[in-house]
C-alpha cells in the first residue's frame, strides 16, 4: 500500500494547497522572519521547535501561465527535469542523498508558481540548501534523460486527465472560461504540445526564470534566523540574480455571454454540475472583495451545514452532495464556483435550478449576522490548526508571495476577515455572481439510447470537491 | 474546504485500510514528547503525549474489527455506520449535531477499515469538553434518523456508481476478490447497491454494540491536556461502552494467487494494473527484513528498483510501486502501475523480471544500507502534527508493540543484514505467482 499512501498524500496536499493557502494564515501565529539576499532572493523563516525537523522549500515565481504560447506543459516538464543531472550531480543523485538521510522530497507546479521541497532532520538543512542551489543553475539536461521523462509526463497526463472524464471536462471548461488569459491551458499541458517539447524548450525556460531574483526560500521548523542566514548567503547568495520584468500575462477581456460545456462519456459513473464565475483574487481586480468572497464561499458551500448542502441535500433531497469554492490565491483573476451532484433519478436541470434559486436569494437578501459570525469563527480556528504542521505555514507563504502578495498581507488576514460586514459580503456577491461571467460544466454518463446521429458527443463533469478549481496546483511527484 | 470535515471528505476517507496505511507510513517518532500511559479511575487506558505548543488536542481510537465484521448480505455496514455516526446523536438531529461540531471547528469523524474501526477527534482546547461529549454521543447515542440515512445511502450509491467505472477501483476489487474468494478481505468494504440498501438502523446498532467495547479499543491522545484532565474525560467518554466486544470468528486465510494475468476490457487510453502476491504478517520474525526488501524492490520512492527500471530508464509509467499489507488474518504484497495500452505487456514483463532478479540475485550491500538509512531516518519526520502522532500511538497499541516500541523501532531495522534481506527475498518473492489484473485496452495481452 505504500504507493497508495504516497499518492493519497499528494492529493491531500493538492487539496490543502487549493483550498487553504491563503485562508489560514496569520503572522502573529506563524510569526515569520524575513530578509532578502543581495541578489534579490527573499528568505522566509517560520520557526517551530517542536521537533528537530525542517521543511526546506524553494519557490519560483513562474508557472504554467507564464509559458510561451504553444509550449504548454513546459513549466511542469522542467519541474520533472530538475531531478536529473547537473554539472556536479548525476541524475537522481540528490534524490538518493535525501533518501539516505531519511528525508522526503517532492515538487509541484501551478499556473503561478513552481516549488521544490524536502523534509529532513534539522541538521541536514545545509545539505539540502547546497544541492537545491546547485540545481538552480547547474542543470545539464542530457538528451538520454530528457526523452524518457517526456513519456513519463504523457503517462501522468493519461492517468490524471485522459482516463478521467471529469478531468477532461474540467480542462474543457477552463479553456472556455478564460477567453484570453493563459489560465485556460492545463498545467500539465495539451498532449500534442507535450509530445513536441524539447530539451531546448526546457533549457530556455530554465535559463529565463530560474535564478535567485525570481525565487523565494522558505524554511519552516527547527532552525533560527542566526543559523539560517549565513547558510542562505553561502549557498544561494553567491548565485548572481537577474531581476525579471514584472509578470504581465494577457488579460481577460470583458465576458459578454455565459457559456456552457457538456461532456457525455460512458466512463462517467455519475452526472455532476458546476458553475464558475470570474472573480477578483487577493492580488488582482477588486481585491478588497477577496475577504468577503472567502466568507461567502464558506457560508454558501463549506461543509455539511452550508446553505447549498443543507438546501439541496438535506431539505430538498435532490442532491447527493453540493458545495462551493473560491480560489483567492491567484496572481491574476480567479474563480468563484458552486457545484452539485444529483441523486440517482434526479435530472441535472433540477440541480441547476435549485442552486440558481439559492444564488438569487443570496443576491436579494444577503447573509445573516449569525452565518457571518460562524464562518468567521471557523476561519479563525483554521488559523490555529494551520500551525499544527510544518508544511502548512510554508505553503501559505509560498503561495501568497508568488501570487504577488506580501508577508503583511498574510499577517493581516485574520484582522481583515474579522472586519468584513454582511453588507460587504452582499456587495462582493453582487459583483461576482454575474451571469455573463459564468461557465456551466455538466458531466453526463452517456445516454443508453443515443439520439439518432448526434455529432461528436462531448461531456462534462463537476468537481467531486471544490478542489477542482483553477486555484489548485498540480502536484507532480517530481 | 478550509475546515476539517465536509461530508464528502469523510466518506472518501472511510475507505482507507487502517493497518496497511500504518505499516507503510513507517513508524514513530523519537522526536516527539514522551508517551505516558494513563489509566482512569474507571479502568480505561490511553496513551498520552502532552504537547503545549498549540491549544489543540487530538485523539485517535482504534477498535478491532471493521468491515471484516460485516454480516453476509450486509456488506458496507461498517462504513455506513461510520458515516451515520456524524448524522445526529442524542437530542441533536443531523444538522444540529453537525452545526455544533462545525461551528466550533471540531474535527470529528469515524471510519471503517477492513480490520479496524476508528474514531478521530481534534479540537481547540477551549472547546474540549464539548468535543469529547459530542464524540461520546456519536458512539453511544447515534440517532440513525430516516432522512440522513437515506441521504447517506444515496451518497454511497453515487460513489459506488462512480467506482464501477473507475479503472483503479475495478482492478482493485477484482484483485482482492480473486485473492480472497471465501474471506471478507475479498468482499467490497463499501458494499454493493443491494447490500447497502438492505442495511437497517438495527444492523448499525448491532454493529456498534458488538464492536465498540472497552476490551476492544486502543486510545491515543496528543496535545494540550494533562493526565488528570484526560482521566476524567476517558471515563465520561468511554465509560458507557459495553465491557466486552463480540469475538471475531475468523481464521487465518492465505491469499489464493495463481500467477494469472486477467484483463478486464474498458475504454481507457491508459490501462491500470494491479499486481500482487502473498505478503508477510506484522508479527513475523522476518517483518523488518521484508520491510527493507520491499523498500529496495518496489516502494513508491524514486530510489526503488521498479521506479528506476520502469519509469526512469524507460518512461513507461508515471508511478509504479508495491507495499506490504500485513492484515489480521492474512498478508499480501500489492502494487499498481498505469501505462498506455501499447506498453502494458512490456511493463508487466519488467515487473516480473525485477521480481525474479531480486529473488535470484538479491540486493546489494549498498542498497540495503540505503534502505535502512531511509527507513530509520524518515521515521521521526513523518510525525509533525498532533493528529499523526495520535493515530500512530493508537496503532502501536493495536499492533501490540509496547510502550517502548517507538524508542526501539530503529534498532529493529538497523539489525537487518544483507543476508536477511536476500534470504527473505528467496523465501517470500514468488514471481511465478505474481498475479495481475489489467483494466483498459491492453495490446498483446489475452
Amino acid at each position: 500500500m505504500s504507493l497508495r499512501v504516497r499518492l493519497t498524500g499528494v492529493i491531500a496536499a493538492a487539496l490543502l494547497a487549493a483550498c487553504l493557502p491563503f485562508a489560514a494564515a496569520h503572522a502573529k501565529i506563524f510569526d515569520p522572519k524575513t530578509f532578502t539576499l543581495d541578489n534579490g532572493m527573499q528568505v522566509v523563516l517560520i520557526e517551530n521547535h517542536r521537533s528537530p525537523i525542517v521543511v526546506h522549500m524553494v519557490w519560483y515565481k513562474v508557472g504554467a501561465a507564464d509559458e510561451p504560447w504553444g509550449k504548454s506543459g513546459i513549466a511542469h516538464y522542467l519541474e520533472h527535469l530538475m531531478f536529473k543531472s547537473t554539472t556536479t550531480m548525476k541524475s537522481g543523485e540528490f534524490t538518493r542523498i535525501i533518501a539516505r538521510n531519511g528525508g522526503q522530497e517532492n515538487a509541484f507546479t501551478s499556473w503561478d508558481y513552481t516549488g521544490y521541497f524536502q523534509r529532513v532532520a534539522a541538521d541536514r538543512l545545509e545539505l539540502m540548501m547546497k544541492h537545491e542551489a546547485d540545481r538552480m543553475v547547474n542543470l545539464t539536461l542530457d538528451e538520454k534523460e530528457v526523452l524518457p521523462e517526456r513519456d513519463v509526463i504523457l503517462e501522468e497526463r493519461r492517468s490524471r486527465i485522459d482516463n478521467r472524464p471529469g478531468s477532461l471536462l474540467g480542462e474543457t471548461a477552463r479553456a472556455a472560461f478564460w477567453e484570453n488569459h493563459p489560465y485556460g491551458i492545463p498545467i500539465i499541458g495539451w498532449a500534442h504540445e507535450i509530445a513536441e517539447l524539447t530539451r531546448e524548450d526546457a533549457l530556455d525556460f530554465y535559463k529565463k526564470y530560474y535564478n535567485p531574483a525570481n525565487a523565494i526560500l522558505i524554511v519552516a521548523g527547527d532552525v533560527t534566523l542566526d543559523k539560517l542566514k549565513p547558510l542562505a548567503e553561502k549557498y544561494y547568495g553567491v548565485i548572481p540574480g537577474t531581476p525579471l520584468p514584472k509578470r504581465v500575462r494577457p488579460k481577460e477581456p470583458p465576458h459578454h455571454a455565459p457559456r456552457r460545456v457538456t461532456l457525455r462519456d460512458a466512463r462517467a459513473g455519475q452526472p455532476s454540475w458546476s458553475k464558475q464565475y470570474l472573480a477578483p483574487s487577493y492580488s488582482t481586480g477588486k481585491k478588497e472583495y477577496a475577504y468577503a468572497l472567502d466568507l461567502l464561499a464558506e457560508i454558501l458551500g463549506g461543509g455539511s451545514t452550508s446553505r447549498l448542502y443543507r438546501k439541496l441535500a438535506v431539505e430538498q433531497k435532490i442532491a447527493a452532495n453540493a458545495g462551493g469554492w473560491y480560489g483567492g490565491d491567484a496572481y491574476d483573476l480567479t474563480t468563484f464556483g458552486v457545484w452539485g451532484i444529483p441523486r440517482p433519478g434526479v435530472k441535472i436541470e433540477a440541480i441547476e435550478k435549485a442552486i440558481q434559486v439559492e444564488i438569487d436569494l443570496l443576491l436579494k437578501d444577503g447573509i445573516t449576522p449569525e452565518e457571518l459570525q460562524n464562518a468567521k469563527d471557523r476561519m479563525m480556528a483554521s488559523t490555529i490548526y494551520s500551525r499544527d504542521s510544518l508544511e502548512t505555514g510554508a505553503r501559505i507563504f509560498g503561495s501568497a508571495l508568488t501570487s504577488g502578495l506580501t508577508i503583511e498581507d498574510v499577517e493581516s488576514w485574520p484582522e481583515k476577515i474579522s472586519a468584513v460586514t454582511a453588507a460587504q459580503v452582499l456587495e462582493a456577491a453582487r459583483h461576482v455572481l454575474v451571469e455573463k461571467n459564468s461557465v456551466v460544466s455538466i458531466l453526463l454518463p452517456e445516454e443508453k439510447k443515443p439520439a439518432p446521429k448526434k455529432a461528436a458527443p462531448k461531456k462534462t463533469e463537476a468537481p467531486k470537491k471544490p478542489a477542482a478549481t483553477p486555484a489548485k496546483k498540480k502536484e507532480g511527484a517530481q | 474546504m478550509k475546515f476539517g470535515i465536509a461530508k464528502h471528505v469523510r466518506l472518501a476517507v472511510a475507505a482507507v485500510f487502517a493497518v496497511a496505511l500504518f505499516s507503510a507510513a513507517s513508524l514513530p517518532a523519537a522526536a516527539m514528547g514522551k508517551i505516558e500511559k494513563v489509566t482512569s479511575p474507571g479502568g480505561i487506558t490511553a496513551w498520552l503525549v502532552q504537547d503545549r505548543l498549540n491549544p489543540i488536542i487530538a485523539m485517535q481510537v482504534v477498535f478491532v474489527g471493521g468491515s471484516i465484521a460485516d454480516p453476509d448480505g450486509k456488506e458496507g455496514l461498517a462504513q455506513l455506520t461510520a458515516a451515520m455516526m456524524y448524522e445526529g446523536a442524542g437530542a441533536l438531529k443531523s444538522q444540529a449535531f453537525q452545526k455544533a461540531v462545525e461551528d466550533k471547528s471540531i474535527d470529528l469523524g469515524f471510519s471503517a477499515g477492513s480490520d479496524t474501526f476508528s474514531g478521530s477527534l481534534k479540537t481547540l482546547t477551549k472547546n474540549r469538553d464539548m468535543a469529547f461529549d459530542l464524540f461520546r454521543m456519536a458512539m453511544t447515542e447515534p440517532r440513525f434518523d430516516a432522512e440522513p440515512l437515506s441521504r447517506t445511502k444515496t451518497q454511497i450509491l453515487v460513489n459506488l456508481a462512480r467506482r464501477a467505472r473507475d479503472p483503479n477501483a475495478i482492478a482493485g476489487q477484482r484483485w482482492w476478490s480473486s485473492a480472497f474468494p471465501d474471506f471478507p478481505y475479498g468482499r467490497r468494504t463499501r458494499g454493493t447497491p443491494e447490500t447497502v440498501k438492505a442495511i437497517a438502523p438495527d444492523d448499525m446498532r448491532g454493529f456498534l454494540k458488538s464492536r465498540l467495547a472497552r476490551d476492544n479499543m486502543f486510545i491515543g491522545v496528543v496535545g494540550d491536556i494533562t493526565p488528570d484532565e484526560l482521566k476524567v474525560l476517558l471515563d465520561k467518554t468511554f465509560g458507557g461502552l459495553p465491557e466486552k466486544a463480540v469475538p471475531l470468528d475468523l481464521a487465518e486465510t492465505p491469499p489464493k494467487l495463481d500467477g494469472r494475468t486477467e484483463v478486464i476490457r474498458r475504454p481507457f487510453p491508459q490501462s491500470r494494473v494491479i499486481f500482487g502476491q502473498a505478503g508477510i504478517k506484522r508479527d513475523h520474525k522476518d517483518w523488518y527484513a521484508a520491510y527493507v526488501l520491499n523498500q529496495i524492490l518496489a516502494s513508491g520512492s524514486f530510489t526503488s528498483r521498479l521506479m528506476k527500471e520502469v519509469r526512469e530508464k524507460r518512461g513507461l509509467v508515471y508511478s509504479v510501486g508495491a507495499g506490504l499489507n500485513p492484515m489480521r488474518y492474512s498478508a499480501t504484497l500489492v502494487g499498481n502501475l498505469g501505462t498506455q495500452n501499447a506498453r502494458v505487456a512490456k511493463s508487466i514483463e519488467l515487473v516480473r523480471a525485477e521480481w525474479k532478479r531480486m529473488k535470484d540475485e538479491g540486493a546489494t550491500k549498498e542498497e540495503v544500507e540505503d534502505a535502512i538509512r531511509y527507513l530509520t531516518g524518515s521515521f521521526a519526520l513523518s510525525l509533525d502534527s498532533t493528529s499523526r502522532i495520535a493515530s500512530t500511538i493508537a496503532s502501536v497499541q493495536y499492533l501490540g508493540l509496547g510502550l517502548d516500541y517507538l524508542d526501539n523501532r530503529n534498532s529493529f531495522i538497523e539489525a537487518v543484514t544483507v543476508d536477511d534481506v536476500n534470504r527473505v527475498a528467496r523465501e517470500l518473492l514468488t514471481p511465478e505467482k505474481l498475479t495481475f489484473v489489467v483494466v483498459g485496452q491492453p495490446e498483446n495481452l489475452e
